[in-house]
């Protein structure tokens, strides 16, 4: 029974979001902190360096880590208040158990029993319905050795197909589309070739708020002389100052990208002597995109001619460029085509694998990278290997101690899982580091998958929406109660350092998973003292794979302030930038830079096909959602901070003034939007920087301020990422006199 | 550690990104802990995503300090203007209408004017001011000269600004870009521009969308 034990007031009520602000040892001046950890910031992809100031087993601030070479001391909003997440009111200090009639619904338990009854309602499930029927779901802003941890407890210990992860919301589409291209996944080039680069051109990616610490790079550029353009509905921060910008519709990402190259091969503005050494596939690519002439792009993608052109000229006449994209390409139910479509784009211009020339998405997740290489993902074993792949699996089960016959075979994504509890097919759940709930589109059938769960676990340090529903909660860590790595944006692996104890029952997570494999009585390969041991099984069962960590120790990471994989033995620095020339991969074994057998990259032909849904009549508008700079994915941590809650305390839809005027609405006025899943009633912020044929909304929040009750539940074929990106909606001035809030200002 | 005098700050408006790290990192300076000394705002944010970061830009002959009728506002020998002496303040509002940038405010709370004072404690002692040290954009920089010319080719730093008939000089710079070439900023000169673009035809966004033949 995985029904909510009261109503959700109740239970927010006890567990909050509770704001958390400075006080105490955190306002004294002149206080003098027990020790300075070196860390990294727990949000986003791009794992700025930062140091914690603790006192008495607490995070009392922050000073920056100016000599971390990635941000130099920079952090945003996030970074500079991450500080309060700690000895927070809401924290969980005990194991709960589902109960009714309890204050709240919710009653603590013995950490020991609870670890029994979960092994006990894993054993009973499946043994009832077969090993399948118990699923995971983890996620990817866990250290490399929770992940790695989690996949081999999926595959080694409960034997099931069925464990996907957070990051298949996020960063898939890139990874399918690297692999397809260059049969790696994992950004091109080091953050620092952007700045010598005569063209940055940013696809999708808001990089203002959603990965703040690249601004100073493309600003670097800049300075220096470079040409930027940026594809975007919005003009975000980053798009104000651009040499060309590109008001793309959503949706229409690869049709842009076709053009461009259509427009490169007319005016000849190919490096000729790349594409004929360094890649296969490129005549068949040329005959698809002859039909995406100027004209026609420029219908399609709703984008001035004149200004595609521009785009085009300065992309095909560069000497240098680096291209980053995000989200913005990549939530699309045809988002592995909009990544090859902009890998097209690169590969023609052969500026990739050299200084000042590059190409990379950038992660979202705090471990968007690391946590999608070593086994969590539903087709994958550690090492970047495939479940699927006889020889990967005889690798990984030698290294874990088992037949690979034992092993079991792929599983389904993490929207799949839900349709599969929905089937009957999955009765049991644990989630860590994943709130569904909020995150996942079309949420009201999330909620009802819920409800039909026999039983369902989640392991967190609060207790986020999702949880709600659990029948057994399990206090884990906080990111600085714990010791580990991450790879960050650019593939740089790097070490987060413990800081402060857990508090109460609460502990690592890792000790969680082995302490329910040792209930179970399956705690072989489950016995680890430390993070350390987990990390040099990790570079074992690495090795050879593509992302080979087998070179990388705890000692390097701090000695060198980050090893960028593949390191293959420990006397090898690491490889910042791939593809270059004569590079040596374990794939193409010396006949070239890429991961194929030949060394060469491929083209591949990239389709448009448009969005599951387009807008019509009933639903004429576009809805698109994203990310603001204060908070990170579902809000589970930032929605409980204070001062970020201020900057931005709840969401607000943008339109443009052209669309507010014919719905009689203005700044502040409170509107509703409505998909053919559900509705939401919101302040509206009308604005000139957004399409008018498109409303945009961010994602944190959750319950009636989750925008994911309108969003699709459309994916990928390849990839199944979500179509977080555009959906059709209508939006029409509130009804039944609801007024507006205190005023938010921004 | 290099002497302190050597490092100066400096701004540049067309670098912000309005995340207001600067606003969240300056609560977190230790002479004024949990009060931010920063202002950030919109230009017009139903126009643009525009923002400018305020801090003081320390004058060299600062109208605070020269309006003060209880002379509680001193500047260190380095140049920095100092929040109001709590001795000395009698809450009067003077500095706070005067100063031309629009940066001491007054908290009630405590009857003291309260400004940014470049992170005094750090800055002293050759660290880096909070702001300038997270702003991810580095709209905020605090460096040499030859950082800032070496890393900025594209701008260049004054310091030089006209309200009307005063002139003023401050320890702050602002970058300006070196075409056309600008030697101070004058104000009331400024303020008959429009600061973000009014016409349809300059609408980054309306002028690049399709238009139906």
């Amino acid at each position: 029974m995985s029904k909510l034990p009261v109503e959700s007031v109740e239970i927010i009520e006890r567990f909050g979001p509770t704001l958390a602000y400075a006080q105490g040892a955190r306002v004294d001046t002149g206080v003098e902190p027990d020790k300075i950890v070196k860390t990294h910031c727990c949000f986003c992809g791009q794992q700025c360096g930062i140091q914690l100031k603790v006192l008495d087993n607490e995070v009392i601030g922050f000073e920056p880590w100016y000599e971390f070479p990635f941000n130099q001391g920079k952090l945003c909003p996030k970074g500079v208040k991450r500080y309060l997440q700690g000895a927070h009111p809401d924290r969980l200090l005990t194991a709960l158990e589902r109960n009714p009639s309890a204050e709240a619904g919710f009653s603590p338990i013995a950490y020991s029993d609870a670890i029994r009854r979960v092994a006990s309602e894993i054993e009973r499930i499946q043994s009832t319905y077969g090993r399948d029927a118990f699923a995971i779901l983890s996620g990817a802003s866990l250290t490399t050795e929770k992940t790695y941890l989690m996949g081999k407890f999926a595959h080694m210990c409960l034997r099931t197909s069925n464990i996907d992860y957070n990051g298949r919301l996020c960063m898939v589409s890139a990874a399918a589309a690297n692999k397809k291209a260059f049969g790696i996944d994992r950004a091109a080039s080091p953050w620092s070739d952007i700045i010598g680069a005569e063209v940055v051109w940013v696809s999708g990616s808001n990089v203002a708020e959603c990965s703040p610490i690249t601004s100073d790079y493309i600003w670097q550029a800049r300075e220096h002389g470079a040409k930027i353009v940026v594809v975007d509905p919005r003009i975000t921060p980053i798009a104000r100052t651009a040499n060309v910008y590109l008001p793309v519709k959503p949706g229409r990402d690869v049709i842009l990208f076709n053009g461009i190259l259509n427009l490169m091969i007319e005016r000849d503005w190919l490096d000729h002597d790349f594409i004929e050494n360094y890649t296969v596939g490129f005549e068949a690519l040329a005959e698809s995109v002859q039909e995406w002439t100027p004209a026609r792009t420029a219908q399609a993608t709703g984008i001035a001619e004149r200004a595609i052109r521009q785009a085009a000229e300065l992309w095909g006449t560069a000497k240098t460029s680096f291209l980053v994209h995000a989200r913005g390409l990549e939530h699309h139910s045809h988002g592995v085509q909009n990544v090859l479509g902009a890998i097209n784009i690169v590969l023609a211009s052969g500026r990739i694998g050299r200084p000042n020339c590059g190409y990379g998405t950038i992660t979202g997740q705090g471990n968007g990278q690391g946590g999608r290489e070593h086994g969590q993902k539903a087709d994958q074993l550690p090492g970047g290997r495939d479940l699927g792949n006889p020889q990967h699996r005889a690798e990984i089960a030698a290294v874990w101690g088992m037949s690979p016959d034992d092993l079991p075979m792929p599983g389904v994504d993490a929207y799949e899982i839900f349709r599969k509890i929905d089937r009957g097919e999955i009765k049991g759940l644990l989630s860590i580091s994943f709130n569904p709930l909020v995150s996942l589109p079309d949420n009201s059938f999330i909620r009802a998958q819920l409800e039909k769960l026999e039983f369902y676990t989640a392991i967190d340090f609060f207790l986020n929406e999702t949880a709600y529903h659990a029948d057994i909660v399990l206090p884990g860590s906080l990111h600085e109660e714990d010791e580990g790595t991450v790879t960050q944006v650019e593939g740089r692996v790097i070490k987060i350092n413990k800081a402060i104890e857990c508090p109460g029952d609460a502990r690592q997570d890792w000790i969680i998973i082995q302490d329910i494999a040792a209930a179970l009585k399956r705690e072989k390969g489950f016995t680890f003292h430390n993070p350390e041991a987990i990390f040099d099984e990790l570079r074992r069962a690495s090795a050879g794979g593509i992302a080979d960590y087998s070179g990388i120790t705890y000692e390097k990471l701090e000695t060198q302030m980050g090893v960028f994989w593949p390191c293959p033995s420990e006397d090898h620095p690491g490889t910042p930038r791939l593809f270059e020339r004569e590079s040596w991969n374990p794939v193409a074994k010396g006949s070239g830079p890429f991961y194929f057998p030949d060394g060469k990259a491929r083209f591949n032909i990239a389709a448009y096909t448009p969005p599951a849904e387009e807008p019509d009549e009933a639903y004429p508008l576009y809805l698109t959602t994203g990310r603001v700079v204060s908070h990170y994915l579902s809000g589970t941590q930032t929605r409980r901070i204070g001062p970020l809650v201020d900057q931005y305390p709840e969401p607000r839809l943008e339109m443009h003034p052209n669309l507010a005027e014919k719905l009689g609405v203005q700044t502040g006025d409170m509107v509703t939007a409505e998909s053919r899943r559900g509705n939401i009633t919101l302040p509206v912020s009308v604005v000139r920087t957004i399409r008018p044929d498109t409303v945009f909304v961010p994602y944190h929040w959750a319950g009636r301020k989750s925008i994911n009750q309108l969003t699709i539940s459309a994916q990928d074929p390849i990839s199944k990422i979500p179509e977080y990106k555009v959906c059709a909606v209508r939006v029409y001035k509130a009804q039944n006199g609801e007024q507006p809030p205190a005023p938010p200002v921004r | 550690m290099p002497k302190p005098e050597r490092y100066e700050f400096f701004i540049d408006i067309s670098r912000c990104i309005g995340c207001q790290a600067c606003v969240q990192a300056c609560s977190e300076c230790d002479t004024h802990k949990g009060v931010s000394m920063i202002q950030l705002d919109y230009v017009d944010r139903s126009v643009s995503t525009q923002t400018v970061p305020v801090v003081c830009m320390h004058c060299d002959s600062p109208t605070c300090a020269e309006v003060c009728p209880a002379d509680a506002i001193k500047r260190t020998g380095d140049g920095v203007v100092q929040t109001a002496r709590k001795p000395r303040c009698i809450a009067c509002n003077n500095c706070v209408l005067a100063c031309p940038f629009g940066v001491p405010k007054m908290h009630n709370e405590m009857n003291l004017m309260m400004k940014c004072d470049m992170c005094y404690d750090r800055t002293s002692v050759g660290l880096k001011p909070m702001c300038a040290s997270v702003c991810p954009s580095q709209a905020l920089f605090y460096g040499t000269r030859e950082e800032i010319e070496r890393l900025r080719p594209s701008s260049h730093p004054i310091n030089t600004f006209q309200f009307g008939q005063q002139m003023i000089t401050t320890k702050v710079n602002m970058m300006v870009p070196n075409e056309p070439h600008v030697r101070l900023i004058d104000i009331a000169m400024s303020m008959e521009q429009a600061p973000v673009p009014q016409l349809l035809s300059d609408d980054p966004l309306m002028a690049n969308l399709y238009e139906e033949q």
